[in-house]
């Protein structure tokens, strides 16, 4: 019973935000709802079932738009109802918290363009970076390495590890200047917390004035927080090849080696520049042990 | 005194939940609050701002937490990691007792983040009760079990909703919170008294009780959680306090969220309802 009934939850709405009428083996949907679900003097078992198929997506539909205000600005709402529902139908929640429901939309994305055509590729930049500030709202932290915990480590055997909480990203669009854009736009409402029931359509059919889309250009990000609260850091390239490597597991001389042998800048004075990198990670924490 | 064996917290008085748009006022303005209910999935997270936030909580009010996905009616087994980090914010509340839903809601894995109710069956009963002493033997800490508003009934029931709750709560030795609110829209979707609900189920396991608003559509009532608590809620909350006795009560409001003052005032108005109606049963 409870496989039947998740199933029929899971199955997508019809345009009109109803439950759709065929079942998956082409039989009436009243007629499989009456097997399972008594009728009364007001609903039939169709209707019944479907106050639950409603109340599913309603919920869903909403913690995405919620969650992802840059991608849903990328591909338009309208288009992103879709999305967001094909995402689902694909990826039901495997998590037993609403935190999780868009961690394989990065994937999903990748894996079919045409739901965020004919911009994919800022799409899913736009999905990893906001998937970035949900690892960093409430991530785990690992104590911070001060620099007294590493006086006299020589830099040659010195490794670090990066809090779990942060994330490197690079990326091939301005996605942090354009989600900045966007929320200016929209005053977003908190979602509900506990509620048991959604008893109206998702927000996804308001429109909104356009947000102009973000050019092609390089952009290294840090996405993290800073007495709990959430950050996103431009980066240089060569900070963000040094941390990248550090995160990996290279000592704190290779990682700095290598990213400036691959830097294409010159007449930097380096030992000043990555002086103050390190002054300024250290700062914000993000340096811990490696376990 | 508690009221019964189940119910050692009757001074706990009316909590409020607490929610997102109020964490501000409550931390800048520390209003007096008998007690606070948190959903617990909401911060067995790893780190950052929850945390802080319950931490900063806790160091002035009592927490209860109260969890919306253990599903103990599933026919999945318990989630393990679930129970891990349930247990660990247990430690850091140390919560008197926790509290879930009697219901459904997870499928080989797949979750519907809904509260989904189950067919009254002996056979249903017996697995939920197992489920629920399980949780009880990892996280250490009495369970109250919540009735559900439910929109379904099912044909392969075998009994009445309290039956079942009943049933299960003498199984599994365990509390039931009572949601009046949630028996009231249960009764007016599926056609029962709602004082037979109150009258037949153990009272002396009683640990706590729930009251909010629901909203009324053409054909059925929701549990929305969005409106101030109706009439028929209050007489029948008036009715269970006599029976039970003085016991936890929670004020929901978990949608369309006023002002923390609206909500503390109608948590107010809660506390002076069941000091009058105690006071009367005992006149």
């Amino acid at each position: 019973m409870q496989r039947t009934m998740s199933s029929a939850l899971f199955r997508p709405l019809t345009k009109r935000w109803r439950m759709q009428r065929e079942w998956t083996d082409g039989r009436r949907m009243q007629e499989v709802a009456a097997e399972f679900i008594k009728p009364n003097d007001r609903l039939s078992s169709f209707e019944r079932l479907e106050i639950y198929n409603r109340q599913y997506w309603f919920r869903v539909l909403d913690c995405m738009y919620d969650d992802y205000p840059g991608v849903r600005a990328i591909v338009g709402e309208r288009k992103f109802t879709k999305l967001a529902t094909a995402y689902l139908t694909r990826y039901p929640s495997d998590s037993y918290t609403l935190r999780d429901l868009g961690h394989r939309l990065e994937q999903f994305l990748r894996d079919e363009p045409e739901w965020s055509a004919p911009r994919q590729e800022l799409a899913v930049n736009m999905a990893r970076f906001e998937w970035a500030q949900v690892v960093a709202f409430d991530g785990p932290s690992k104590p911070a390495i001060t620099p007294d915990d590493i006086l006299g480590v020589s830099p040659a055997k010195l490794r670090l590890a990066l809090q779990p909480y942060l994330s490197l990203l690079d990326l091939d669009y301005a996605v942090d200047d354009f989600l900045i854009a966007v929320t200016k736009r929209d005053s977003d409402v908190l979602r509900s917390e506990a509620s048991n029931a959604m008893d109206s359509a998702p927000k996804i059919a308001t429109r909104r004035k356009p947000v102009r889309m973000p050019k092609r250009k390089k952009v290294w990000l840090a996405v993290h927080r800073h007495d709990n609260s959430l950050f996103y850091k431009r980066l240089e390239p060569e900070a963000f090849q040094i941390l990248s490597a550090i995160g990996q597991g290279a000592t704190v001389e290779d990682a700095c080696e290598k990213s400036i042998a691959l830097s294409g800048r010159k007449r930097i004075d380096w030992a000043a520049e990555i002086k103050e990198w390190f002054n300024t990670w250290a700062a914000l924490g993000w340096f811990c042990r490696r376990s | 005194m508690p009221a019964n064996s189940f119910n050692g917290f009757t001074e706990y008085g009316i909590g409020i939940g607490l929610r997102v748009p109020h964490y501000r006022h409550i931390l800048a303005k520390k209003p007096v609050v008998d007690w606070f209910e948190i959903i617990s999935e909401n911060f067995m997270v790893d780190g950052g701002r929850p945390l802080e936030v319950l931490d900063a909580i806790l160091e002035q009010y009592r927490v209860v937490q109260h969890g919306v996905a253990i599903y103990f009616g599933s026919a999945d087994k318990l989630n393990r990691e679930h129970l891990r980090r349930l247990k660990r914010l247990v430690k850091r509340t140390n919560t008197p007792w926790l509290s879930d839903h009697l219901c459904w809601g997870s499928v080989d894995g797949r979750y519907t983040h809904d509260l989904l109710p189950m067919p009254y069956t002996f056979a249903v009963a017996r697995h939920t009760a197992e489920k629920i002493r399980a949780a009880r033997d990892v996280l250490e800490v009495p369970i109250c079990v919540e009735n559900v508003s439910s929109y379904a009934e099912f044909h392969a029931s075998e009994m009445e909703e309290w039956e079942f709750l009943s049933e299960v709560a003498e199984l599994a030795d365990c509390g039931i919170l009572l949601d009046v609110n949630n028996i009231y829209v249960s009764s007016q979707n599926h056609r029962f008294n709602p004082y037979d609900y109150l009258n037949n189920i153990p009272h002396h396991r009683v640990g706590q009780i729930h009251i909010a608003g629901h909203s009324k559509f053409e054909k059925y009532i929701l549990d929305t959680h969005d409106h101030p608590v109706l009439d028929p809620v209050w007489k029948m909350y008036a009715h269970a306090i006599k029976l039970v006795g003085k016991t936890a009560t929670l004020l929901e409001w978990d949608d369309r969220i006023p002002s923390f003052d609206e909500v503390h005032n109608e948590a107010l108005k809660a506390n002076k309802f069941r000091d009058q109606q105690l006071a009367a049963a005992a006149v």
